[in-house]
């Protein structure tokens, strides 16, 4: 698996005298146009591709949420048969956290990573690309199961051996097995990725110590997900093997153990949601300081109780199996454990908050979102917290509960947070802004809605309704509550149409943002709006911790806030000189590799060894044609004139610079 | 997958202006680092699960009925032997000595297939004594971990393969002595991986 690319990035200047290379396929070489999607393989085109097939599959899978909701909204609902509610739900799962939450942080860290350290682009560009096929290939592949006689239907932790074969004769777990297992090879290679980038890419003077918050929780997950892969990786292996060749694992007629999938789970599990809402503390870490025009309060604090999290997320995982019976010893470790997990948890709360406190507020929409996803995300922090004890978990496991719970941290604390982000961003990545006063109105009603969704779960869970039944009798008591969640998930529907509805239109009305609209800290807003395809016409050098901030403003004797006073002479940096960057060219081989993944994973769900081989033969086409081909073909050359901090005030957005070939035109030969 | 070099032509961009790295290790050795910590996870999960169903299986054949001891140590040997081979490998490529590199390539090749090959014998002779990946849990596990591992194998002969086939090209001078370094860390690891299993598989008595 270890793709050996040099680094992409040659040094400006540089006059490339090097020989052609012998592709077997003419090189892409356009940077615009509709095909261009599909060979790029700049990072930013590559965030802009996962936010917005990430925003796609958060469509479908909210749709499957209202189909759920439907069907409970009233007592014996008949919308959805039993069967078809198992596939839905364990999809609506399987989307959120797979196809939503992870690649829309991945989108995030793709695109503004990056910018934030002063690189030019990822460490690995092509396997970033191959990163994102991977994704949306697995993506696609697990839902061709619908046609192909049926979606998973184990829930997303799929317990075995309910999902072995005996127990689920039919393809619908194979999809799972295979489909997270292509979504896991994504994962993994984007984690490699920007490991390398954040560790080896930033800019002279970037320390550690440096680094925007973002990029901190960014490295954290990445590290989480270099490590948990493998592990749920083992699982799906062994279950896999199971279900198409036979093996013993999960058989407990011949001794194989009921606990083993549990526990690889879990360990790979628990990581995981921190996978899941450790990006989203980066962007409201970025959001809250810029609107409260406050350095975050407390950074090493924020930052080492992230690294915390990080590790003690590994010593936890128990705390989803208190009802599995490990013995009291194990039962009470898993507990206090889990107790503490809260503390560096609760220490960012408070450092956010402080960070508030005291600030002049401007209260924009990502600043609303941002202090939507703190006020939710400590309601589903404390109510984890109350799982942890572990008598009153055994009330809660399995109930509604616990539904609340994970909704109030992955919608109210991740989404929330990626909303933020959106809003925050926007501007940057297309140049305009999003519409705030539409923004402000989605946020009321995604905060209200949600609350009427979910909160109601809380009580439901107590009063003893489990998860994952698909329909209840008219006499329990949980017929009004249920009714109010209902029509709480139609008004966040409607909130996310009003999203939609603000991009178009703010789409069409084209506001110039301008390159640092919100007066931001952080370097991805001392480059232009939307960058260009070398972020930097010159690689920034850092000087301090919001290095942009430092540049704009200066403290008095007293303390006052006060700008930068102009400099005289700024006439000759005006006129930076021509600058001649290097930057990798586009390539169709990470979009041939990624392809045969799925070819391999219906030839074994369907046992044809000639398509086994056929996707294999695929994939190592890919990856040969991809390890020969140069990453910069020679002669593409993009010109650039270095324009440091021009400002942005006529409305007219970046015009794209002019791609040269030197030499022959488009010749690669 | 595999990994191998990129051409010439890049290289020497590369050589020409030296892009220095935060660290000053170059990017791929720290990628390759970080993905070999990560497969220390995945065996590390694959050995853990055969640890767990050591001793469970309700149906022989038992690993004492069917080990041929001797015979996987000449093996062991075999691949710990390939290790010198890659190390021997790496020297003549920095040396600038071509045609010793293409030697010690092949030499660690042909003792990677040697192992390979000797995994088929004797998962087949295993199989006519009648275990097989359904037998029991000693089967399923014991056939999961060393296959795995032996995948592992083959794909580093085949990495080896295209590097013997890229220098035949031309292709791969003093330059590219990173490639190969980098190609043996992760024969190294794979080996280290082998003594592991060896280890915990064929000589701790269950
Ligand atoms: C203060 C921190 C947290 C604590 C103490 C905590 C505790 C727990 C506990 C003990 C459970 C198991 C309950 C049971 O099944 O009986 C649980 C379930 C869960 N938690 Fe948390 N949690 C915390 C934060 C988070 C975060 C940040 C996320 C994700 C963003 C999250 C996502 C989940 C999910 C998805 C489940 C349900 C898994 C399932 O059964 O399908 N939790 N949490
Ligand atoms: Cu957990």
């Amino acid at each position: 698996m270890a793709i050996v690319e040099r680094e992409p990035i040659a040094e400006a200047t540089l006059v490339e005298t090097a020989a052609p290379s012998a592709a077997a396929l003419r090189r892409p070489h356009a940077t615009t146009g509709a095909w261009s999607w599909f060979t790029t393989i700049d990072h930013k085109k590559i965030g802009i591709l996962y936010g917005a097939t990430a925003f796609v599959f958060f469509i479908v899978g909210g749709l499957e949420a209202l189909l759920i909701r439907l069907q409970l909204a009233r007592p014996n609902g008949h919308v959805l048969s039993a069967e078809a509610y198992n596939q839905i739900f364990t999809m609506h799962g399987l989307t959120m956290i797979f196809l939503v939450v992870m690649p829309l942080s991945n989108g995030f860290a793709n695109y503004i990573v990056p910018l934030q350290i002063g690189a030019r682009d990822v460490a690995f560009p092509r396997l970033n690309a191959f990163g994102y096929w991977v994704f949306v290939i697995g993506g696609l592949f697990l839902y061709s199961s619908f046609l192909l006689g049926g979606a998973p239907n184990g829930g997303w932790f799929n317990y075995a051996p309910l999902s072995a074969h005996q127990f689920a004769p039919g393809h619908n777990i194979d999809f799972y097995v295979l489909g997270i297992q292509i979504l896991g090879i994504a994962s993994l290679t984007s984690a490699v990725n920007l490991i390398v980038t954040i560790i080896n890419m930033r800019a002279p003077g970037m320390s550690f110590m440096r680094m925007p918050v973002f990029t901190w929780m960014t490295l954290v997950v990445n590290f989480l997900l270099l490590f948990a892969m493998p592990v749920i990786a083992v699982a799906l292996v062994l279950l896999t093997f199971d279900r198409l060749f036979g093996t013993n694992f999960f058989n407990v007629s011949a001794g194989g153990d009921p606990l083993l999938w549990q526990h690889l789970f879990w360990l790979f599990g628990h990581p995981e949601v921190y996978i899941l809402i450790l990006p989203a503390m980066g962007v409201v870490s970025e959001v809250l300081p810029v609107f409260s025009r406050k350095p975050l309060f407390g950074y090493p604090f924020v930052v080492f109780s992230g690294i915390a999290i990080g590790f003690m997320g590994w010593g936890v995982w128990a705390h989803h199996m208190f009802a599995a019976g490990l013995g009291p010893v194990a039962t009470s470790g898993f507990a206090i454990s889990t107790m503490l997990i809260a503390v560096p948890t609760g220490v960012k709360i408070f450092n956010w908050l402080a960070t508030i406190a005291g600030g002049s507020v401007r209260a924009k929409t990502p600043f609303l979102m941002a202090v939507g996803f703190v006020t939710m995300f400590v309601i589903g922090g404390l109510s984890g917290v109350t799982h942890s004890i572990v008598p009153a978990d055994t009330q809660q496991t399995d109930t509604y509960y616990i539904v609340a719970h994970f909704h109030y941290v992955l919608f109210g604390g991740s989404m929330f947070g990626l909303f933020a982000g959106f809003y925050y961003w926007w501007p940057k990545v297309f140049g305009y802004s999003l519409n705030d006063r539409i923004g402000k109105v989605q946020f009321w009603l995604m905060l209200i809605g949600f609350n009427a969704t979910f909160g109601p779960m809380h009580i439901l869970g107590l009063q003893g309704m489990p998860r994952r039944i698909y329909r209840y009798a008219p006499g329990m008591g949980w017929s009004t509550w249920n009714f109010i969640e209902t029509i709480g998930a139609f008004i966040i529907a409607f909130s996310v149409f009003l999203f939609i509805v603000n991009v178009w239109r703010s789409k069409r009305a084209q506001v110039a943002a301008g390159d640092d609209p919100w007066d931001a800290r952080t370097l991805e807003w001392a480059t232009s709006s939307p960058p260009p395809p070398y972020n930097f016409a010159e690689i920034p050098v850092v000087h301090s911790r919001d290095d942009l901030w430092r540049r704009k403003y200066v403290e008095d004797e007293d303390g006052k806030v006060m700008p930068v006073p102009p400099v005289a002479s700024t006439e000759e940096d005006q006129e930076a000189g021509e600058v001649h960057v290097h930057m990798p060219s586009p390539s169709y081989f990470p979009l041939v590799a990624a392809l045969g993944l799925p070819i391999i994973g219906y030839g074994l769900i369907y046992h044809l060894i000639w398509v086994d081989v056929i996707g294999l033969l695929v994939l190592l086409t890919g990856v040969y044609a991809w390890a020969l081909e140069p990453p910069t073909e020679p002669e593409v050359e993009i010109e650039a004139h270095g324009e440091p901090d021009h400002p942005d005030g006529d409305g007219e957005p970046e015009p794209v610079p002019a791609l040269t070939a030197g030499g022959t035109e488009g010749g690669s030969e | 997958m595999s990994a191998l070099a990129t051409s010439a032509a890049t290289t020497r961009t590369h050589e020409a202006t030296p892009h220095a790295t935060s660290t000053g290790l170059s990017n791929v050795k720290l990628a390759v680092w970080a993905f070999l910590a990560s497969e220390c996870l995945l065996f590390g999960a694959l050995i853990s699960t055969y640890l767990l169903y050591r001793g469970r299986s309700i149906v022989g054949p038992y690993p004492h009925q069917i080990y041929d001891i001797p015979y996987t140590s000449v093996s062991s040997f075999v691949l710990l032997m390939s290790s010198l081979t890659m190390v021997l490998a790496l020297a003549a490529v920095q040396r600038g000595d071509t045609r010793r590199m293409r030697v010690w390539l092949l030499a660690t090749a042909l003792l990677g297939m040697t192992f390979v090959g000797g995994q088929a014998y004797e998962f087949t002779s295993f199989v006519r004594q009648g275990l097989t990946l359904h037998t029991n849990l000693f089967g399923s596990s014991f056939f999961v971990l060393t296959g795995f591992h032996g995948a592992h194998v083959t794909i580093g002969i085949v990495m080896l393969l295209s590097l013997f086939g890229l220098s035949l090209r031309g292709k791969l001078g003093p330059e590219n002595a990173e490639t190969v370094e980098l190609i043996g860390l992760y024969w190294h690891f794979v080996d280290v991986v082998w003594i592991v299993i060896f280890t915990v598989v064929y000589l701790i008595p269950s």
